[in-house]
């Protein structure tokens, strides 16, 4: 049985399908058989970033409605072994996404994968609860900024009330935060919300902070997801984050200011 | 820029006014969550029963819903204009 993990937020634009790209191309790095699943009908998006836009050929929907089948619809991703990705369907159908018909895909889905990564479109209409609906833990994509944060917190409300576990009366699933665009710099001179000031607002446990890096806009123009990028402070930040969704201890990185050396210094680094 | 603007208490930071006003709002959406669905229509309806006698502002009646043990405490505070 995979577990079933939303990427959500609330607000647009926060970095929730950066992040659904990246999570899930670090769970594949692992060895853990994975799919990214975009529940964005009608503004796909999930394909550009995870580059494999021209290869869409069936899509969520079209399983849904028995045009095609799950292994015709899933795209084996080129350059990450055990990853795959099914993309939203253009239609400007929005209710596309049946409650059973979600289920049934998401359900033959956990059978064959070890985790299955569902990228929420933003808003708290149909498609965002379906993309949270049948989830088994959530992660929750937060900038350090007032809507951002005001949003998510109304998200955690909605995980707590609105998914098939809080139905069922089994309460709240798991959720954790994921703080994107951090910058340090800005936090120490007071013009950005810290981590700890996000985390006593939303009180959740923290996954990871990812630093406002030039690396994420590089991998989305390249279509490469950001964890790819090694060498880069957010892929790094990300595979961090990853490690610790899989049970690792990590330490914080990127989350004070980098003193540059004497050197540094002398040549601007 | 004198001398003794470097001795004058620093401007209060933008983040942590983000912090206490995030803080406030969040408390307050998050009682109205948990609080039944009629609050914000008989806020309304409050607020316009107080109209009739006397000219406040929107934020004139705050709403607080708490829990205490087994019993719901709904605490109303109406804030009358002064008179001039």
């Amino acid at each position: 049985m995979a577990r079933i993990v939303v990427i959500t937020s609330g607000k647009g634009g926060v970095g929730k399908t950066t992040t659904a790209a990246a999570i899930a191309t670090g769970l594949a790095m692992q060895g853990r058989k994975t799919a990214v699943v975009d529940f964005d009908v009608g503004l796909r998006n999930l394909d550009l970033i995870m580059g494999c836009e021209r290869r869409v050929v069936y899509d969520f929907v079209n399983v849904i409605n028995g045009d095609a089948n799950l292994r015709q619809a899933l795209i084996k991703d080129k350059r990450t072994e055990n990853l795959f990705i099914l993309p939203a369907s253009q239609t400007r159908d929005k209710e596309a996404l049946t409650t059973e018909g979600v289920e049934r895909v998401l359900g033959e889905m956990s059978k064959e994968f070890d985790f299955v990564v569902c990228d929420s479109p933003a808003g708290i209409e149909h498609g965002a609860l379906m993309a949270s609906y049948f989830a088994d833990e959530a992660i929750v994509v937060t900038n350090p900024e007032v809507s951002s944060v005001r949003d998510s917190d109304r998200m955690l409300g909605i995980l707590a009330s609105k998914t098939r576990k809080a139905e069922k009366g089994e309460g709240s699933i798991p959720a954790k935060l994921l703080l994107t665009r951090y910058s340090p710099a800005r936090v120490e001179k007071g013009e950005m919300l810290s981590i700890e000031d996000v985390q006593d607002i939303l009180s959740i446990d923290l996954l990871g902070v990812i630093p406002e890096s030039q690396a994420v806009l590089n991998a989305s123009n390249s279509g490469v997801p950001v964890v790819l990028d090694e060498e880069s402070d957010a892929g790094q930040a990300y595979l961090d984050s990853v490690a610790r969704f899989l049970g690792e201890e990590r330490p914080y990185r990127f989350t004070t200011i980098q003193k540059k050396g004497f050197f540094g210094r002398l040549f601007g680094g | 820029m004198g001398i003794f603007d470097y001795f004058r208490s620093p401007r209060p930071k933008s983040a942590s006014l983000a912090k206490e006003r995030l803080q406030i709002i969040v408390a307050r959406e998050r009682a109205h969550r948990s609080g039944p669905d009629y609050l914000p229509a008989l806020h309304r309806e409050i607020l316009a029963v107080i109209r009739k006698y006397v000219h406040v502002d929107d934020e004139a009646v705050q709403m607080n819903l708490e829990r205490e043990g087994d019993c719901e405490v709904l605490e109303l505070n109406i804030t009358l204009p002064e008179k001039d």
